[in-house]
């Protein structure tokens, strides 16, 4: 082995060494390390995740929504509308959908209840959402009530139960009918909740929006993009609003790390007296407190990475679940696919070890700078 | 600005890297003012000690430099999904003022700190300290430098604002365009070849002789700091083309992509590194006539002059490999 090779081996050993004689003390700084870097590492794992499953989510979402805009508020729109905007060159498909949200009284959740053009969904039946199901406490083939907009009771007998994979985005979704719908709604023939369009080339979709604006200056196109840019700023805000929160956590464990750094007890100034005195320089003691520093930082990571894995993605972190998904009745239950890459452990890296090491080196260098004969005297 | 984490992370760290460069250059300042290698006295001896605070601040602040410029790049390449029209790390340096001033910033501290940690390691093998003035000479020289940085990066991490229409890769770097990246971008591969090829030619033939005379390390730095330049704009005007299999993307970002097997990351590694350790061997040149280093520097040159070739050998063979195997032909 070359000899600097071989010289770090040996730091490195003592500095184990001298870590497990303070057992105690070093744990405890390893325990609240690893805490601070588990709760910012589940932070910034939960935000990557959710957004990773916002964008698979909106990769089947139409490429364009139009809505039409009454008083500055959505308003259904007339067929007629529909019909010329799916005479636009470039749009390839446009659909007319029907949908609303349903307040159900009885059980205090939102629903949102949509037509299907499935021709296999008859009037009179439903397919619903996991979320639904569990909070209604009905399985297939039961009936369901739902008040109609004049106040009487429509049964639908429940045809299916949507599969769990699709639970984050249809946990509340009740499918019904486009008959039922509007009679549940008390939609009249001849108008659609909002028009879905995909267009043949997505280069398109701006001069789409533009002629579709020109056409009908009351109409407000919103594209795919925009919807996931809004997601992408809504999660990267809400992390960053926690971190910022964090910053106060962050700053009490360096203040801690400081302090523990700096109160240096009698028997390590004496040890380093006496390392002195045998012969080794300032360099050689700084490169110990380095490896020291190095061995608590890198296992309080590795540690806190791994905790906060566990707990994004096998317990969808639920310290911070409300915080950052938001919360109602009808919350859909999902375990998120695991999204993480090199740039997440960086940042975390940033975030936690760099100002543990800058907080500490001062100390470091002032302890191995200590005279061997009065830190053996003290 | 964004709250994004990874833009939290760049103020902490380039913030951290201002106090410790702040903090080391007032020591610097002290150490240049009453530095006296022949006195003894109580004041000398807490100057000596104060070198390694110095160059533990220092090496921990590069380290936190290199790691900042490659973060950067990246959060800058991940928020560009929020900027409308941007499609890389190129439309969202462009969203705010102040983005590509940062990186040049960010580059040239690297380079900097890079050569004082040469210096350094180069001066603690003496035993008489026989660089003690260049070094914190130097180091009063990054101190502005590293401010510099940290306050373009904050007015443009602070003025970047979600859905700003910004112009993406292919109106920046695009043939046909005005400025110095487009230029430098529409050079034709007529002219990058014999360019790129004849400076490697140079900085080998350059190397061969320092390696075996010991002498022209000016020289040998030189060209390689050139042929480590000339690399960079043959990478964003010709090899890029091979590796996009586009012959009009000239983008020095999308390398970084997953879609481009990472390739970016060696290649700026090596440029990168090669230009440090070219850099280190001139930067050494000087000082080779004190006689406490004569032992020391050569061993040291050479060392860096091999790191150097082999940084150039790496890149070559990577864009070399891409251009034979893309099924583009210029």
């Amino acid at each position: 082995m070359r000899p600097s090779l071989q010289r770090h081996r040996s730091v490195l050993d003592f500095a184990l060494s001298s870590l497990l004689r303070r057992k105690g003390r070093n744990l405890a700084l390893t325990a609240v390390y690893t805490l601070v870097v588990f709760v910012l590492a589940s932070l910034v794992f939960f935000v990557q995740a959710l957004k990773h499953e916002a964008g698979e989510l909106l990769e089947h979402a139409p490429d364009m929504v139009v809505q039409r805009m009454v008083a500055g508020r959505h308003d259904p729109m007339p067929a007629s509308q529909v019909e010329a905007i799916r005479e636009i060159r470039g749009v390839e498909e446009a659909e007319a959908r029907l949908w609303g949200y349903y307040y159900d009284p009885v059980y205090g959740g939102n629903l949102t209840v949509m037509a299907s053009p499935d021709p296999t969904l008859l009037p009179g039946s439903a397919r619903i959402g996991r979320g639904v199901a569990r909070n209604m406490r009905v399985a297939e083939g039961d009936m369901v009530p739902l008040r109609g907009y004049d106040g009487l009771p429509l049964l639908f007998t429940i045809q299916q139960v949507l599969a769990e994979d699709s639970e984050l985005v249809a946990s509340d979704l009740v499918l019904l009918s486009p008959a039922d719908v509007r009679t549940l709604f008390h939609l009249p023939e001849g108008l659609a909740t909002d028009l879905a369009i995909k267009a043949g080339n997505p280069r398109e979709l701006t001069t789409i929006a533009t002629k579709i604006v020109e056409k009908f200056p009351d109409a407000r196109p919103i594209l795919k993009s925009e919807m996931l840019r809004t997601y992408e700023a809504a999660f990267d805000w809400r992390g960053g609003l926690m971190v910022v929160v964090l910053a106060s956590a962050i700053l009490s464990f360096i203040i801690f790390a400081w302090d523990k750094a700096t109160g240096l007890s009698a028997e390590e100034r004496k040890e380093i007296g006496i390392l002195k005195s045998i012969g080794w320089e300032s360099g050689d003691v700084l490169l110990l407190k380095f490896w020291e520093g190095a061995v608590v930082s890198l296992a309080a990571f590795l540690g806190g990475v791994l905790l906060a894995y566990g707990h994004v993605f096998f317990f969808s972190a639920t310290l911070f679940e409300h915080a950052l998904k938001g919360w109602s009745v009808l919350f859909p239950r999902f375990r998120l696919i695991p999204a993480l890459d090199a740039y997440q452990i960086t940042v975390l890296f940033f975030l936690t070890v760099l100002p543990y090491t800058a907080a500490t080196l001062v100390p470091c260098w002032r302890a191995a700078m200590a005279d061997p004969d009065s830190a053996m005297r003290s | 600005m964004i709250q994004h984490p990874g833009i939290l992370a760049l103020l902490l760290a380039s913030g951290l890297v201002t106090l410790l460069v702040v903090a080391a250059a007032g020591l610097g300042w002290q150490i240049l003012r009453h530095w006296d290698q022949r006195s003894g006295t109580e004041s000398q001896l807490a100057l000596e000690r104060r070198t390694y605070l110095v160059s533990a601040l220092l090496s921990l602040a590069l380290g936190v430099q290199v790691l900042s410029l490659f973060l950067f790049i990246f959060t800058a390449d991940g928020l560009h999904s929020q900027f409308v029209g941007a499609m890389c790390a190129a439309g969202s340096l462009a969203a705010a003022p102040y983005g590509y001033t940062t990186l040049l910033l960010k580059v040239g501290t690297c380079l900097l700190a890079g050569a004082w940690i040469v210096l350094h390691r180069a001066d603690i093998r003496a035993y008489d300290c026989p660089l003690i003035r260049p070094k914190f000479a130097l180091l009063l020289g990054l101190a502005p430098l590293v401010l510099a940085e940290t306050y373009f990066q904050t007015r443009y991490l602070t003025g970047l604002r979600a859905d700003v229409m910004t112009s993406c890769c292919g109106s920046l770097f695009g043939q046909g365009r005005e400025g110095i990246a487009a230029e430098l971008a529409g050079l034709p591969p007529a002219l990058m070849h014999p360019l790129f090829w004849g400076s490697l030619l140079a900085f080998a033939l350059a190397g061969t002789w320092f390696l075996r005379s010991r002498r022209g390390a000016l020289a040998f730095s030189l060209l390689g700091l050139a042929f480590f330049v000339i690399a960079l704009v043959a990478l964003v005007s010709v090899f890029g083309l091979y590796i996009y299999e586009l012959p009009t993307h000239h983008c020095p970002f999308c390398l970084l992509h997953r879609e481009h097997g990472f390739v970016g990351y060696p290649l700026y590694a090596t440029l990168l590194g090669g230009a440090l350790t070219a850099l280190g061997v001139g930067v050494l040149a000087p000082f080779r006539s004190r006689t406490s280093l004569a032992s020391v520097l050569p061993a040291m040159q050479v060392r860096l002059a091999w790191t150097a070739l082999a940084c150039a050998a790496v890149f070559t063979l990577i864009v070399g490999i891409w251009a034979l195997v893309s099924p583009l032909r210029l």
